[in-house]
């Protein structure tokens, strides 16, 4: 009998990677519908220290008062470098504060990249521990959250951003929650 | 009216690949001759209609259609005509187009080079084909026809992502997918070999060039890729382990394995089932591959077209396609005979050995690929598996696949005497051992191990195939003995050494661009130097420039060695009129020993400009490695043997297995 198990063991390993792969499409199968467990909820609690200054911390009250973007990356993240332009020039409109969340990172080489290819961050949060991500069901960089003046998330997008979705749909939303404060 | 005809010649293709599934199958169980000859003529139609379609849609390219969706997404009238063309395959629905043709393509080759073999066989194979081709034409029709239309027509089309208009990556996708589609052929000759019971030695023999020529597609086109991504993307990277990079990395390692695996159910008849069974992976990788890019299940940069509903079809076909040819594998596999013995040092066991590194490779690539996906389905929390673990796992594995190369090649079949494999090989071992300590003195890489791990196995692979050739060399007088070797039966030998060549060419490159490529991001103004790796580097200033549907910010850069110029560089950065992302265009001095690379940062003001200055050792030496695999690839299916496999065809020994039907040995005629 077992000669005949043996030649099952492929189909058993497939049938396995299938469940796994209908399982992910089956969470962004209508990724509308619950985009992240967190929108409409609170920034979770944080004290976390800034990348650029290592001695000042920052937490999630200091955010409070204001519409902004937290945006998730890491040097590490292949597609943070291709979102990275878009965000740049984001940043060079005015119109919304981007916040960074620098995810399980090197000081230095995060501190090098914005050098390097531009800094369109108010400021970044330095999640070197990945806890913060954690609370925020950070699924794989890059992803970037929307946050109103009470720091409320409205919306979330994972992976890169790119200009049509920002013309499309996160500056109307920016705007939008701006007008009611 | 035109593009309905391409819609209509999608119908019409789709309508014979269901004729070209059933009927030529049907006609190998009941031996009925005329169902199993009209397996050609119905390939030949499907390539007539998918050419068709595919001339149509290049056509509305061309001619600025934008009534039709799909060309006013990623058409423009300013769009050269060559990236109207490359726009075609240049998003989610026409390059499942070029799917769908290349399938075509490959079904009526081997409706053309199939004449010596049995017809049945050739029914089941093209029968095969047009079900794999039935899932793709009802994919395409049912979930992203390219020609569907739009009104009102738009006046201009959103042009072609900047990202995909460059040469390089015109043709990258074609050579790609032929490689994946190519895996498709030695995916139906198993399934058709299953089917009939009969897996022996002209199966093997069979099967063995198209899978090398889908390798060669394979390897060529992730080369191109690479290549691409390096002087496009502009920071100066070959590989990233992005998913879909390892999408395409996961069948090439396969269909290697494959490869190797097929020599020996050719010579041996040994390995049967899992030749089979790699032959199913390679294709069901490439399938997955199509599944990761298109559903957006992983986030990537290549994801261009990530569709949750086209996922759901993706995945049912790979259901059926690789769940039910696993199904028919566990039903059938256990009736394969055993095959010829060998003893423990053999070429056989050396094979053996490469196949497992290779498969462990490719399922450590594919854990890492799906990591994010696993975690979270299991809910252990959240993971991005990068770089540094890919990297880990293969600087693990692929030295010990260096090692078995050299002293695979040499073995013989079934048995090699040990004394045998010392005596050709202590010279060679002790010279690479030599070289590799030698790379660590402080005047070279001051202990670096890894420097001297690979500089002593690319020693190695170089040296033990000198051996290799001197030892077949022996008993042939000279150069004018090699020449008969190689205008005769010695090509597939003269490939697998150049191939193997390739190896080490690319083991150099890699080590050496790793350790000793110099990356400096640097802020300059016009007229500043700045000196990398004993060459400088003069920043002259940036101008502006138009392009025929961009504006250009052009730099400046002249480069100097010991006072003496040697090189302008003139990296772009490119602002596109309709998606107004910019785009990197790096200027690149290259060499065969190393390459200068200038990419343009950002603007600072006052002219002055940060960026990136690269110092890129023999980084060359690695897509050259991949022409060399190729060449080597294609030297070996030119071999004698595959030319007059026809005279031969009834004389070869078959080792049959359990269940072989009669029908099968007929006509070879």
């Amino acid at each position: 009998m077992s000669r005949y198990l043996r030649f099952l063991v492929p189909l058993a390993i497939f049938a396995v990677i299938a469940a796994f792969l209908f399982k992910g499409l089956d969470e962004n199968y209508n990724p509308r519908a619950i985009p992240s467990p967190l929108i409409g909820k609170q920034v979770p609690e944080f004290s976390l220290p800034l990348l650029e200054q290592p001695d000042t911390q920052i937490t999630n009250k200091d955010l409070l008062g204001k519409v902004y973007l937290l945006n998730v990356w890491a040097t590490w993240c292949v597609s943070c470098r291709a979102e990275h332009e878009t965000l740049v020039q984001l940043g060079r409109m005015n119109k919304v504060d981007i916040y960074g969340l620098n995810w399980k990172d090197e000081r230095v080489a995060a501190q090098a990249w914005l050098r390097q290819l531009g800094n369109p961050y108010t400021a970044n949060i330095f999640d070197k521990k990945g806890r913060t991500a954690i609370d925020l069901g950070v699924y794989g960089a890059p992803e970037t959250f929307l946050v109103d003046a009470q720091g409320i998330i409205h919306y979330k997008h994972a992976g890169p951003v790119n200009p049509d979705l920002i013309r499309d749909k996160i500056l109307p939303m920016v705007a939008e929650l701006k007008k009611k404060g | 009216m035109i593009p309905e005809i391409g819609h209509y010649a999608l119908i019409l293709a789709l309508s014979l690949a269901i004729i070209q599934a059933i009927i030529p199958l049907a006609g190998s169980y009941t031996n009925t001759h005329s169902w199993m000859a009209l397996s050609r003529p119905l390939v030949w139609g499907q390539l007539l209609f998918l050419t068709l379609s595919t001339v149509v849609l290049a056509n509305a390219f061309l001619a600025n259609d934008f009534s039709v969706i799909y060309v006013a997404q990623h058409g423009n009238t300013k769009l050269p005509d060559l990236y109207k063309i490359s726009a075609v395959w240049g998003a989610h629905e026409g390059s499942l187009l070029l799917w769908a043709f290349l399938l075509a393509a490959w079904s009526a080759a081997i409706a053309l080079f199939s004449r010596n073999m049995p017809l049945p066989v050739v029914a089941r194979v093209l029968s095969v084909m047009g079900m794999i081709s039935i899932g793709f034409l009802l994919f395409l029709l049912l979930t992203s026809n390219p020609f569907d239309r739009t009104f009102p027509v738009p006046f201009e089309g959103r042009e072609l992502n900047p990202m995909l208009q460059d040469p390089g990556l015109a043709i990258h996708p074609p050579l790609l997918y032929m490689g994946y589609v190519g895996f498709s052929v030695a995916f139906a000759f198993s399934i058709a070999a299953l089917l009939g019971g009969k897996l022996d030695a002209s199966w093997a023999r069979w099967s063995r060039p198209w899978t090398t020529v889908a390798w060669v597609f394979l390897t060529v086109g992730i080369a191109l890729g690479s290549w691409w991504a390096y002087y496009e993307l502009g920071w100066g990277g070959w590989w990233f382990w992005d998913p879909v990079e390892n999408a395409s990395l996961m069948p090439w390692l396969v269909g290697t394995a494959l490869m190797h695996s097929l020599a020996v159910t050719e010579k041996r008849g040994a390995f049967k089932s899992w030749t089979v069974l790699l032959a199913l992976f390679a294709f069901s990788l490439s399938l997955l591959g199509t599944f990761l890019v298109r559903s957006g299940v992983l986030t990537s940069v290549h994801s261009f077209a990530a569709d949750p509903e086209r996922g759901v079809f993706i995945l049912i076909f790979l259901l059926i396609a690789i769940g039910g040819s696993l199904m028919l594998y566990a039903w059938r596999a256990p009736y394969i005979s055993g095959g010829g013995r060998f003893d423990l040092i053999s070429r056989e066991t050396f094979l053996l050995g490469n196949n497992l590194l290779l498969s462990v490779l490719a399922g450590l690539i594919l854990l890492g690929t799906l990591a994010p996906l696993i975690y979270d389905a299991m809910e252990w929390g959240k993971i991005s598996v990068g770089f540094p673990w890919f990297n880990k796992m293969f600087v693990l594995l692929t030295p010990f696949l260096a090692l078995l190369i050299g002293v695979g090649s040499i073995s013989r079949w079934k048995h090699t005497d040990a004394a045998f494999l010392v005596k050709q090989l202590r010279v060679a071992f002790v010279i690479s051992l030599a070289f590799g300590l030698l790379t660590l003195l402080p005047l070279f890489s001051d202990g670096n191990l890894m420097v001297g791990l690979g500089m002593g196995l690319a020693m190695w692979v170089v040296l033990s195939h000198v051996v290799n050739v001197k030892e077949r060399l022996k008993h042939k007088s000279g150069f004018n003995g090699f020449m008969r070797d190689l205008s005769g039966g010695g090509r597939s030998y003269y490939g697998m050494i150049l191939a193997h060549i390739g190896v080490a060419m690319f083991i150099v490159g890699v080590t050496m661009v790793s350790n000793y490529g110099i990356e400096t991001d640097i802020r300059m103004s016009p007229g500043d130097t700045a000196d990398i790796a004993g060459y400088e580097f003069k920043f002259e200033g940036v101008s502006e420039f138009p392009g025929p549907n961009y504006n250009a910010h052009r730099g400046r850069f002249l480069i100097s060695k010991d006072g003496e110029q040697i090189a302008i560089l003139q990296p772009e950065k490119r602002t596109y009129f309709v998606q107004t992302r910019p785009m990197t265009e790096a200027g690149i001095d290259w060499g065969l020993t190393r390459d200068l690379y200038v990419s343009l940062g950002e603007s600072l003001g006052n002219g002055d400009w940060s960026l990136r200055l690269y110092y890129k050792p023999y980084i060359r030496w690695i897509w050259i490695a991949s022409i060399f695999m190729g060449l080597g690839g294609l030297l070996a299916i030119s071999d004698r043997r595959y030319r007059t496999a026809r005279k031969r065809s009834s004389s070869t020994s078959t080792l049959t297995a359990g269940s072989s039907t009669p029908a099968a040995a007929e006509s070879h005629s």
